[in-house]
């Protein structure tokens, strides 16, 4: 009997997985939550919206294109079965929803690729309507062709800033501002290492160089950020490097400071984390080919570690040889030769990217009591401030009992590592040593109906 | 106030059949393809009201993970806005908005 | 190595061990509490916060009522808010024979001074029109209700601390024994002495019988509970039902929570795990009762670790080995709310050798004859 291989995500990651795993006939089974594959980097209109692909995708429109085309090649020879949201996983099954149907899908071998969500950092008035995720953002206009106001702030610490700016300005929008919260310095320093993929510094660079051609007014360095408005935004204040505030008028704010994996299936299938250091977050422990410390279990993709969409690719390949050998079955070892040396060089950008986007301390630094932490419970950071010097809470699970941080509808997505943060601040504790909050099913809410 | 000026802006003009949903009683014209939660933020600021406090929210990530923009349709389901796409004769029900297109205590 | 002397050392921060270090202490005597973890952790710091005393077991009955008079005032006691709130109990009967079950338990319970509330199935609709129409009858307890079980046990602990209990947490008792005039009980670079020793700790409580030279049928129990999105809050009442392995109850903020039938758990690892099996068999057994329920949302869900006994009745009282010794564990699920009356129950035992409140059937030598028997049978 053929081994039964679950693929969950049918972004970049997953389908290169699928193509590699079909390529050896073993007809994977492919779960997605979206209807259509692509994931969310290459997300398709759903039908009825359809546009070219340049005008949703820009500069990343070919690869699109490619992975759009490499899934739709593969045909019968996999099981996809999109509109499936996982919810569950143990004993080598997933609990599965689909069209309002519970399900079981039993597996042999499961290949996480469910990639990664942006990484949040709360600020006065973020939870106004009219103040999205940068990753939000870009979904608005990729999948809708909308903007999300008619003028629009950007702040963030990533390479996801320029792009989406990028993105908003050539589709005609209204950029108020593009605000980074990290020093320009860093960028220059890590160009070197940037170079270890030369495409990628060139896109990068042009990027930056549209920024200044659309005349969009930008800022490094910006060491606050506040978003004005009663009801809904109305204006953002920023403060710069030099402590000076300015205040702009808009209506739309999408701000997000990096991504962070989407690891709750990992967590719940067992596999083992850590602490990293560099990127100030929990990873899945990761060993050779993308397995995980569960036998079994393999990630792939951002989920595993965020590299991005190329490098998603070639973990989702990578992850695929690693069942395959683990299956006994034999492929061509020269590509994966030629994908790890790839990875090797793609680890060095990211190095350098980690270095040229440092995580923005100081924003949490600058949390005040009033502030919402969590958005779902309404949990500020003084309640758990004043819960620890209270109760002396030493880890962010224990926080969570005794003040609702985390227990809302997004179980501590958004707000989990920002709980985490405020603990170790106000305890002293370290952050590896305040932990993360537990994974609970089901991964995001099922509905109970008969 | 929560105003009933557009949130979302349509940036691309496409092709599509335009339908009719209900957003609180009123109707909407929106096209095939559209999401719920571009539905209603081309016509409105915000898709539901903040349960443990004052104010609203106009969903967050897009992406389906905040859970922050479920709103209940007349059939009696709870859907999230961000992932449903419209069909025709919708009732999406916000919430915000009473039956005589005002909004209460704020 | 840290040296501690006291009169009596408890293993177990649970809420059993909790609420008899602060009524000992309060009672003069000095204490000190070992827990391995955190106190409120286990199963009283994760279970569904019923605080219930209908449908209990007749032999529960006087401990349930003790408890039922410290719940209200609980908040005094401890010096905060714990969310208890006297909503009531509402039990549901589905058939005339279940009904039937109802009245016979209220005639018991009334003896006790537990006063049900016998409703028809038209009256328990018009009082409660959440209610499924399908409704035979209904039993309400309007003293009962529910409380918060993640601040419960650690408001014990805080006030426990606050009167002079040396609360140790992180700290696993390794090993205890009874000198001939006092206890010694090892813990990690800590050594306690003491006159007494109570063993509270709840599903790992059968690792301090064997070094007694004691036994109990002690399991596992590991109850199911999940949680849905908040909603308006429509149901006024905590909600059981005859013969049926579900239970539930809104919160004031508006989420339901639900809870019957088997979780996992391992105790060597101390994991838990909601069963999404259990859980997806429990909405048709609920919608079953208050239709309303039907497509809200699940947003969470967990289990815990209980310790369990085939008569699913606790063991309370002295040990049969070892003077001084005092077991209190077993609760089988239903332990939160009994919690503060056991915490004086045990102060009672110590302190005057005998508690007010009959608890001879829960001692530990009841098991004796099965075991005997199932020797016999083996032989
Ligand atoms: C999911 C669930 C739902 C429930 N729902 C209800 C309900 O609605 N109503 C109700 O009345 N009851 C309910 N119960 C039962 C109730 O929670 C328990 O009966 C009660 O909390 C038991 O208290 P305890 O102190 O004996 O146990 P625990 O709270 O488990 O305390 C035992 C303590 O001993 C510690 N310990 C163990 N070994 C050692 C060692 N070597 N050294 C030091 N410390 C040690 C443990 O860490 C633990 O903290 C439920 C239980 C569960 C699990
Ligand atoms: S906007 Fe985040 S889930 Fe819909």
């Amino acid at each position: 009997m053929l081994a039964k291989i679950v693929i969950v995500g049918a972004g970049p990651a997953g389908i290169r997985a699928a193509e590699v795993l079909a390529g050896a006939g073993l007809q994977p089974v492919v779960l997605d939550e979206a209807r259509q594959p692509g994931g969310q980097i290459y997300r398709q209109p759903p039908p009825g919206a359809e546009r070219d692909a340049f005008t949703l995708y820009g500069s990343e429109a070919g690869k699109a294109r490619n992975i759009h085309a490499a899934f739709g090649r593969l045909g019968k020879s996999v099981d996809y079965r999109p509109d499936t949201l996982v919810w569950n996983c143990s004993s080598n099954a997933l609990n599965i929803l689909h069209k309002g149907r519970q399900g079981i899908v039993p597996y042999d071998r499961l290949l996480i690729a469910t990639g990664a969500f942006d990484r949040v950092i709360p600020f006065p008035g973020w939870t106004l309507p009219g103040v999205f995720t940068l990753g939000g953002a870009q979904i608005a206009l990729k999948a809708q062709g909308v903007s999300i106001g008619k003028r629009v702030a950007l702040i963030g610490a990533g390479p996801l800033l320029p792009l989406v700016a990028s993105q908003y300005l050539e589709a005609g929008a209204d950029v108020a501002a593009v605000l980074d919260v990290t020093p320009f310095g860093a960028k220059i320093r890590a160009l070197r290492g940037m170079l270890a993929v030369p495409e990628y510094a060139r896109r990068g660079l042009s990027l930056l160089l549209k920024l200044k051609k659309f005349g969009v007014p930008t800022a490094y360095d910006v060491r606050a950020i506040e978003v004005t408005g009663n009801w809904h935004v109305d204006g953002l204040k920023w403060r710069d490097g030099a402590g000076r505030w300015h205040r702009i008028a808009c209506d739309a704010v999408a701000a997000s400071f990096g991504l962070k994996p989407e690891m709750q299936l990992a967590d719940l299938a067992g596999c083992a984390t850590y602490f990293d250091e560099a990127t100030r977050q929990w990873l899945p422990s990761l060993q050779a080919g993308g397995r995980s410390s569960v036998p079994d279990v393999y990630l792939a993709g951002d989920c595993a570690a965020i590299g991005g969409a190329d490098v998603a690719e070639l973990t989702g390949k990578r992850a695929a040889y690693s069942v395959l050998r683990d299956l006994g079955i034999g492929f061509a070892a020269d590509e994966l030769k030629g994908i790890e040396t790839t990875l090797a060089r793609h680890t060095r950008l990211r190095k350098a990217l980690d270095a040229a986007y440092p995580f923005p301390t100081h924003l949490i630094d600058a949390m005040s009591d009033s502030l919402t932490l969590c958005r779902c419970e309404g949990v500020t950071v003084g309640e758990l401030r004043a819960s620890y010097v209270k109760t002396s809470a030493p880890d962010v699970n224990r926080l969570k009992a005794f003040t609702r941080v985390g227990m809302g509808r997004c179980q501590g997505r958004v707000c989990g590592a920002m709980a985490a943060e405020i603990l170790a601040g106000q305890s002293g504790a370290s952050l590896p040593d305040v932990g993360r909050l537990r994974g609970q099913h089901p991964i995001k809410p099922i509905p109970m109906v008969v | 106030m929560i105003s009933e000026s557009p949130q979302f802006h349509r940036l691309a003009e496409r092709s599509g059949e335009q339908l009719v949903i209900t957003v609180d009683n009123r109707d909407v014209a929106v096209r095939q393809g559209d999401l719920i939660i571009t539905a209603v933020l081309l016509h409105q600021k915000a898709i539901r009201r903040f349960e443990f406090g004052d104010g609203f929210r106009a969903g967050y990530c897009l992406m389906a993970a905040c859970q922050d923009c479920w709103v209940s349709l007349g059939d009696g389901r709870r859907v999230r806005a961000c992932d449903t796409i419209v069909e025709p004769g919708m009732e999406v029900r916000t919430g915000i908005f009473n039956a005589n297109g005002k909004t209460e205590n704020c | 190595m840290e040296r501690l002397s006291v009169d009596v050392a408890i293993i177990g921060g649970g809420i059993v061990g909790c609420a008899a270090a602060l009524a000992l202490r309060k009672a003069g005597l000095t204490v000190a509490l070992l827990e391995k973890g955190l106190c409120g952790a286990q199963a009283s710091g994760i279970n569904a916060g019923g605080v219930r005393q209908q449908g209990r077991h007749v032999t529960e009955l006087p401990m349930t009522r003790r408890a039922a008079k410290l719940w209200p005032r609980l908040h005094e006691t401890l010096g905060e808010d714990v969310e208890f709130r006297q909503v009531g109990h509402l039990r549901l009967a589905r058939s005339e024979q279940d009904v039937q079950m109802l009245e016979d338990y209220a005639v018991t319970a009334r003896e006790h001074g537990l006063y049900l509330q016998l409703n028809s199935g038209t009256v328990t609709r018009e009082m409660f029109p959440w209610v499924s129409g399908k409704i035979a009858g209904s039993s309400l307890a309007v003293e009962d209700g529910h409380a918060n079980p993640r601040l419960v046990t650690p408001a014990y602990s805080r006030a426990a601390r606050s009167h002079g209990v040396h609360v140790l947490e992180f700290t696993p008792v390794e090993h205890a024994q009874w000198t001939g005039s006092n206890f010694e009980i090892q813990a990690p670079r800590l050594v306690v002495k003491s006159r007494h020793l109570v063993n509270a700790a709840g599903a790992w409580a059968g690792k301090f019988l064997s070094f007694f030279g004691e036994s109990a049928p002690l399991t596992l129990r590991t109850p199911n509970l999940f949680v849905t999105e908040p909603v308006s809050y429509f149901m006024t009442k905590s909600i059981a039902v005859c013969g049926g392995a579900v239970y539930f109850r809104q919160v004031e903020r508006g989420n339901v929570v639900l809870g019957g039938g088997p979780g996992w758990g391992d105790l060597k690892s101390e994991r838990s795990r909601n069963r999404a099996d259990t859980t997806l068999g429990q909405f048709a057994r609920a919608i079953e009762l208050v239709p309303e329920l039907s497509g809200l949302h699940i947003i969470r869900s967990w289990s815990g670790l209980e310790g369990d006994l085939p008569d699913k009745l606790p063991i309370i009282g002295a040990s049969r080995t070892t003077p001084n010794l005092v077991h209190a564990f077993g609760l089988c699920g239903h332990g939160f709310q009994l919690g503060p009356a056991i915490g004086e129950i045990l102060c009672e035992l110590i302190r005057d050798g005998r508690s007010q409140t009959p608890i001879d059937a829960f001692c530990i030598s009841r098991f004796d004859a099965v075991a005997h028997q199932k020797m016999a049978g083996a032989g």
